[in-house]
């Protein structure tokens, strides 16, 4: 696995440019060496089982949406992949969360180390109330990156987050004069400023007007190229738009609690989701007919 | 190749060929230092409780082996401690006589009547009761409520120091108290209890009185029991204004000491560590303690109750 | 004209509803309401009123800069009580202030509330906020006589009490506080990898300062206005400046206490004039609480 190639990785990589739709490559039709995998992922909250034996891999520089009703467990799964959930008390995770063939799960595993490098952007902007600048250095400064110049670090995340036009003359201003759109994409600057490999988002444009979400999922299309990409949304446009690869989740009620427990539906590249699903409650949803 | 451990740095994002990355931490020691700090302050609580014990216990083992239990509650003589428990629930029970309407018709008014913004304002003015010292009060008691409200205004005979009087001030300071506990009980009722009543044509009151009241009723009793708990551990009002003498009466225009006010006499009164009067006050304070402790401990269980109700 | 009946029956139904919250009981309960809701505001204006009244003649500088004296009830002063309480207020906050700040960032921050130990620290501090303060007296008494030390009417003696006093006061409000700052802060310090730690002390505790101060404020204004502990300790007359934590000292609650039990005019007087020093010392700290509420405190 160490010595994959990016040839491996991706063996049409000659035809990268060839793109139908914004979102849209040739790939393989299931993630060739991926980053991250699920497998037979089980969630609980205390007797309350959220999620239920998903299996998912996450292709490297991919957009991975996932996409379902409310309460269908998708936010579950993003949360478990950077150990977010080790923060509410009552969650119990089974099976195996492998990041680079490795379970982040494991006990020797720190969640801090997982974190690093696994970066996440929340559905609520949630900058720090600090100044933008000290919103950008927060992070290498806490996991005590070596920095040489943390003026050119912050710059070079701004303007990867396509921001620093934006914000350049007002660094030491407080991150809560900007708009919504621009603190989301402050939030995703903060989040590449600590080099990580993988960013989840969850929901990331849900409080966003739609030009703001415009410009977040331009930026998305961007960061491929340097990060493997996992999104869970709620608009299933936006995943059309941007991902490469989509999970389709469902919630199913329990017959004796009626609790609803998630499940992964359909996971298929997106063009396949969206055209030709194989599954009925994908195609349901996708039609607008349920959900 | 930059070398992964994911505490120095995190993984350079690179298209190329990685290793594995390293996910194991590295330890932080000083954290763990400072956590088991924080634990540590946390933890002073349960040992505070602890050592308020061990320090009133100890003196009143050496109490009980110089006076016997039955001297001690007993209604006269010199260690007879029910005096000073008849005092002080006389002086509770005028006092929440007080506090209890009082504090209730306040509580009622913020959260039925009130609008947000007039409860914002109206609060604090409750409220305000509670920053005064309680050695103001007791000299207001004394100075006034004795002299000009009950002798000169209403023609009462009552003696200089009285348990009227201390009762009715010590009603006063813990008004907040009850008003502000019964207030978060009464708010804590759902909207759809409300919109029942009024649906059926209830007015305001007969909403207020029969349907938010009772259901915010553990709410309200815990209100008024810690309100009660504050009434018997308060020191400075009774020390002043109820009397220095045990006097085992019911009849509230006479002085009579209470528990607290018997403390704070005899601490003041030079005696010797290791005496029997030093050790009494050890008997006393703790007799006080644990009748504050069940009342709270019950009033902890009430307002556990009605958060678990909605 | 259709509209105008049905203009009439609402003005009917209107009419109908007002009488209904307007009969007399209603009117008396709301009256009884308003009635409780401003007593306490009659309570304290008469309080204040009569005690400005009797403390009149008293307001004088020897009030503020003389010593108690028994010989000259005309000229005693509350020198050596205003000092003590400064002593002892700084005292306590150097003592309570940090302890309750790391208890409440452990529970709010660290704890597992499904622990039964974490349950019992915090059914105790729900506890210890309701104990009577006369028995924090008799612990501090305990604790000096633990240590040592033969004199207990000093400084630090005073300041023990008064710190174990406010503790739980502190670590409430500094809880409340805390809970104030939204999770996300906390969420997307975390999902950059910083440590539950870090977190603390670089996000969630500078946002939570105002309140934190605001709440150990008011804790000390209470701890200022305290007498009960004190009078424990035997805190009685001082007729020198504190020098320092180890020195005799008496608070200005205790000087009125004192003078309040003299049977002469006189010294009646100087215990008013000496309440309206009291009342304004915790006027202020109250006024810098809200000063520092409203200019600091964030609503997220």
């Amino acid at each position: 696995m160490a010595s994959a190639t990016s040839a491996d990785t991706f063996p049409q990589m000659g035809s990268l440019g060839d793109v139908h739709m914004s979102g849209e490559r040739r790939l393989p039709a299931s993630p060739v060496n991926p980053v991250m995998e699920t497998r037979d992922l089980n969630v609980f909250y205390g007797d309350f089982h959220a999620v239920h034996d998903v299996n998912l891999s996450y292709g490297r520089h991919e957009i991975t949406a996932m996409i379902g009703p409310s309460g269908c467990g998708k936010s579950t799964v993003l949360r478990c992949l950077n150990r977010m959930n080790d923060l509410v008390a009552s969650a119990r995770v089974e099976g195996e969360v492998l990041y680079h063939g490795q379970d982040v799960y494991e006990k020797s595993v720190d969640p801090i180390a997982v974190r690093t490098h696994i970066g996440m952007v929340f559905q609520k902007p949630n900058p720090f109330p600090k100044s933008i600048y000290d919103n950008i250095a927060y992070g290498p400064r806490v996991t005590g990156m070596k920095v040489d110049n943390m003026d050119d670090l912050v710059e070079e995340a701004l303007r990867g987050a396509a921001l620093w036009d934006e914000v350049k003359d007002k660094l030491k201003q407080s991150a809560y004069g900007l708009s919504g759109g621009q603190q989301q994409r402050l939030c995703i600057a903060r989040t590449i400023a600590t080099r990580p490999d993988v960013i989840l988002m969850d929901e990331p444009c849900s409080a966003l007007d739609p030009i703001a979400t415009a410009r977040v999922e331009d930026l998305m299309l961007e960061l491929r190229n340097e990060y493997t990409i996992i999104v869970v949304t709620h608009n299933m446009q936006q995943a059309a738009r941007v991902s490469d690869r989509t999970a389709f989740f469902t919630a199913r009620p329990d017959e004796t609690t009626g609790n609803r427990t998630g499940l992964l539906v359909e996971y298929d590249l997106t063009s396949t989701i969206f055209s030709n699903p194989n599954d009925k409650r994908t195609e349901d949803y996708i039609s607008g007919r349920f959900g | 190749m930059s070398t992964i451990d994911g505490t120095t740095a995190g993984p350079s994002s690179g298209t190329g060929p990685r290793g594995v990355p390293n996910l194991k931490g590295r330890s932080r020691p000083a954290e763990r230092v400072i956590v088991a700090g924080l634990i540590a302050s946390a933890g002073l609580s349960v040992v505070i409780t602890i050592a308020i014990l061990v320090a009133l216990v100890e003196p009143v083992i050496e109490f009980f082996r110089q006076v016997s239990v039955s001297e001690f509650f007993a209604t006269e003589g010199r260690f007879a401690v029910i005096p000073l428990v008849t005092g002080t629930l006389t002086v509770t029970l005028i006092a929440l006589l007080v506090a209890v309407p009082i504090g209730l018709g306040a509580a009622m008014y913020l959260s039925e009547y009130a609008s947000k913004r007039t409860r914002k304002v109206l609060k604090p003015t409750v409220e305000l009761l509670a920053g005064i010292p309680s050695v103001v009060y007791g000299f207001f008691a004394l100075f006034f409520v004795t002299p000009r409200l009950l002798q000169d205004l209403l023609n009462m005979q009552v003696n200089f120091t009285n348990l009227l009087s201390a009762g009715l001030i010590l009603g006063v300071m813990i008004i907040p108290t009850i008003a502000s506990l019964a207030e978060d009980a009464l708010t804590a009722v759902p909207q759809a209890l409300r919109q029942g009543s009024y649906a059926m044509g209830a007015n305001r009151m007969q909403t207020t009185l029969r349907v938010v009241l009772p259901a915010a009723i553990s709410g309200v009793a815990a209100a008024i029991v810690l309100g009660m708990s504050r009434a018997i551990g308060e020191t400075m009002i009774v020390a002043l204004a109820a009397g220095a003498q045990k006097n085992m009466t019911l009849d509230i225009r006479e002085g009579a000491q209470t528990m607290t006010g018997f403390i704070a006499q005899t601490a003041g009164g030079e005696n010797p560590v290791g005496s029997v009067e030093y050790n009494m006050l050890f008997a006393v304070g703790l007799l006080l303690f644990v009748i504050t402790l069940v009342i709270n401990l019950i009033s902890i269980t009430l307002v556990r109750r009605y958060r678990q109700e909605y | 004209m259709s509209t105008a009946a049905t203009a009439a029956a609402q003005t009917v139904r209107l009419t109908a509803g007002r009488s209904r919250e307007r009969n007399v009981g209603s009117l008396v309960f709301l009256g009884l309401l308003w009635f409780s809701l401003f007593f306490g505001v009659m309570v304290l204006v008469v309080l204040i009123i009569d005690t400005m009244l009797k403390g009149s003649v008293r307001f004088d500088s020897d009030l503020l800069f003389s010593y108690e004296s028994s010989l000259n009830p005309e000229s005693t002063g509350f020198r050596a009580g205003i000092l003590g309480s400064l002593w002892l207020m700084v005292t306590t906050a150097v003592m309570a202030v940090p302890l309750g700040i790391a208890a409440a960032v452990y529970l709010e921050e660290f704890s597992n509330s499904r622990r039964w130990y974490n349950r019992i620290i915090e059914v105790n501090l729900q506890n210890l906020a309701a104990v009577p303060s006369i028995v924090y007296g008799l612990l501090a008494v305990a604790v000096m006589a633990l240590f040592g030390f033969q004199q207990k009417n000093i400084v630090l003696g005073g300041a023990i009490a008064l710190a174990l006093l406010i503790l739980p006061v502190v670590i409430i409000t500094s809880r409340e506080a805390l809970r104030a700052v939204p999770r996300e802060i906390r969420d997307g310090s975390l999902a950059l990898g910083a440590t539950q730690w870090q977190t603390t002390w670089r996000q969630t505790l500078p946002s939570a300062i105002p309140g934190i101060a605001t709440g150990t404020i008011l804790g000390l204004s209470r701890a200022i206005g305290e007498a009960a502990p004190l009078l424990l300790l035997g805190l009685g007359a001082v007729r020198f400046d504190p020098e320092g934590v180890l020195s005799r000292v008496t608070a200005l609650p205790i000087q009125i206490y004192r003078l309040s039990t003299q049977s002469q005019v006189a010294f009646q007087e100087a215990a008013s004039a000496g309440i309206i020093v009291l009342l304004v010392m915790i006027l202020l700290l109250n006024g810098v609480a809200i000063f520092i509420r409203n200019k600091f405190q964030r609503s997220w």
